[in-house]
């Protein structure tokens, strides 16, 4: 059959522009990858040479001076983000517990989409209506403010990803735990909710790692901070994102290798947020399909 | 006996009345966090938009076509920033949409399984990249490259359009939109393969037995069954170049003015809010800033609630 095919010049040009077609479609992907990989590389190469343990345990270095650290942006990111996501877990759950146990199918999806369009808000802008909210009428910026800011921006990611995971959940475990008389709300707390600990563990992961990546919702809200090494929320504290900002526009290039070695902790951080939080989904699937 | 079932009826009664509680406290509780989401989508909107009234009352709607951002005397105006972000955000999507759809593609309908995962997973890494990290690469690493090669390149073989002349830079609007293409392909292409996978299995093959190549089959099953959600993923892509602050203030140049060539600096609406974070010290400042966020809003509403229709009606249409 080929050989018959191959006889007409209209199959070899079409053959010739699916051959070229799928060529184009491996080069996009090789070129993501590719750049990808550079940026990745550029932060390992840049970043690993200004690592040693002053950059943990020190704080910023006079201008001009080299050396010095950011232990203070590594205290104020654990904290902003410890913070955050301690007001978006329970929510985002509490939202989700609504949208799949008790809400009318019309009022979920009002509520869905209320989530998805909350997350497409810009994070400048969520950064501004916390500086509004907050920062404006209580005269200073503080650590609690900004972890306000990120946990508006973990709030979506929190509850769509627990939303996802009760939806698995198959109804005859709900209409057993009924069916033995066992009330709605222990069935819905102690029977379907631990279920899904692990999917919503996925969730909570990847927004953890997201809100310690975000710089702009911190600029308005915690970004006048001092380079004193302080554990208290109730000050602007620094962030590393904050800090790679300012010092990536540095003109002094001890804080740019400062900069990159901050990059590398960073990037560092997300990506084993984001290998545990696709272990944990491995598990929880090979636990719902069990 | 006896005192032993009355016991234990009024512990039964006790405990339906626990119940009874308990499951009127988690219906309330958690209707008060999901109806809470509402109010807080309603309390940006209203704070945001409150919050640039003084620049609202001074300026009007012609601040939105007014060009200044003048704090000395008090002159501020939009349209520098809101050109800015349109030719920045349009000219990464004409990058990024193909690119974007062609990855989508290579995942779903080409690549080895093996490799499928692997490329899918690296794709989706680079959406995980902090903006600010971008940023750096971009301010750091991207921007000498543009400035020694990249644009004397343009301008020689270019060089006869306004948009390649002048003096090269390393920051400037071409590196913003090469940062931005960067952001909106992960988020477009992840979208675009989950769309592409939803496409009914015997469709394609109906078409692999008429003999079509597998580019005829795209063009011919996949894409317009798809085409929708495929737009959708484009304005999610939108929505994120647009609302991306930190990446591109980085590396565009903080620069008013509007500028035909990509060579010279620039500033979007969120960058222009970010870089001023610091200077802002007169109230009609931070309202002028607050305003730009609003028109910022605005937008991100807008495109977010019309991607979100077409999604929603392309599910309703699988179903």
């Amino acid at each position: 059959m080929s050989s018959m095919l191959a006889a007409s010049g209209n199959v070899r040009r079409r053959k010739r522009k699916n051959r070229t077609m799928e060529a184009l479609w491996t080069f996009a992907s090789m070129l993501a990858v590719a750049v990808l990989v550079i940026v990745v590389l550029s932060v390992l190469l840049k970043g690993i040479s200004a690592l040693n343990l002053d950059f943990f345990t020190k704080t910023q270095a006079p201008f001009g001076e080299s050396g010095g650290g950011i232990a203070h942006a590594l205290i104020g990111t654990l904290v902003l983000v410890l913070i955050a996501t301690a007001m978006a877990l329970p929510v985002g759950i509490l939202i989700a517990i609504y949208v799949s146990e008790f809400a009318r199918p019309s009022v979920a999806r009002v509520l869905r989409v209320t989530l998805d369009v909350i997350n497409g808000i810009p994070s400048i802008v969520i950064g501004i209506f916390v500086f509004a909210l907050l920062v404006i009428p209580y005269h200073h910026q503080s650590a609690f403010f900004g972890s306000v800011a990120l946990a508006i921006i973990m709030l979506p990611l929190v509850s769509r990803a627990a939303q996802e995971v009760l939806a698995l959940v198959p109804n005859p475990l709900r209409e057993g735990s009924l069916a033995l008389g066992v009330s709605k709300w222990r069935t819905v707390l102690f029977v379907v909710l631990p279920t899904t600990i692990s999917g919503i563990l996925t969730g909570a992961t990847l927004a953890v790692g997201r809100a310690a990546g975000e710089t702009a919702p911190l600029l308005f809200t915690t970004s006048l901070y001092t380079n004193q090494v302080s554990w208290s929320p109730f000050h602007a504290m620094a962030s590393i994102p904050l800090t790679i900002f300012t010092y990536s526009e540095s003109p002094d290039p001890s804080q740019h290798a400062q900069a990159w070695a901050a990059a590398f902790v960073l990037i560092s951080f997300i990506l084993v947020t984001t290998l545990l939080a696709r272990w944990l989904l491995s598990r929880s699937q090979r636990k719902l399909t069990r | 006996v006896e005192a032993a079932s009355i016991a234990r009826a009024a512990g039964h009664a006790k405990r339906r009345i626990g119940d009874r509680i308990g499951d009127q406290a988690l219906h309330w509780i958690t209707a008060a966090a999901a109806f809470g989401s509402i109010a807080l989508l309603i309390g940006i909107a209203y704070k945001v938009i409150d919050q640039a009234r003084p620049a609202w009352d001074k300026f009007g709607f012609a601040f939105i076509w007014h060009q200044a951002w003048n704090p000395n005397t008090e002159v501020f105006g939009a349209l520098d920033f809101i050109y800015g972000t349109a030719v920045s955000s349009f000219v990464a999507l004409l990058f990024a949409a193909p690119i974007s759809i062609a990855i989508a593609l290579y995942l779903s309908e080409l690549a080895p399984s093996g490799v499928k995962g692997i490329v899918g997973a690296l794709v989706e890494t680079l959406a995980a990249v902090p903006s600010v990290v971008i940023g750096l690469w971009g301010i750091l690493v991207l921007g000498p490259v543009v400035e020694h090669q990249l644009e004397p390149a343009l301008g020689s073989v270019l060089g006869w359009l306004p948009l390649f002349q002048g003096q090269h830079g390393v920051q400037g609007m071409l590196p913003a939109i090469i940062v931005l293409t960067i952001m909106i392909v992960p988020i477009t292409s992840s979208i675009s393969r989950e769309l592409f996978t939803t496409v009914p299995r015997d469709l394609k093959e109906g078409a692999y037995g008429l003999g079509l190549t597998r580019w005829e089959m795209v063009r011919g099953v996949v894409l317009p069954y798809t085409r929708g959600g495929v737009i959708a993923a484009t304005l999610l892509g939108m929505g994120r170049a647009v609302g991306e602050a930190i990446a591109v203030t980085q590396v565009i140049g903080a620069a008013t003015g509007i500028h035909i060539s990509f060579f010279k600096p620039a500033d979007t609406l969120a960058s222009r809010i970010a870089n001023q974070y610091q200077g802002a010290s007169s109230g009609l400042q931070v309202a002028s800033l607050v305003y730009l966020a609003a028109i910022l809003l605005v937008f991100a509403l807008v495109t977010n609630i019309i991607a979100q229709v077409i999604v929603s009606r392309f599910e309703v249409q699988r179903a």
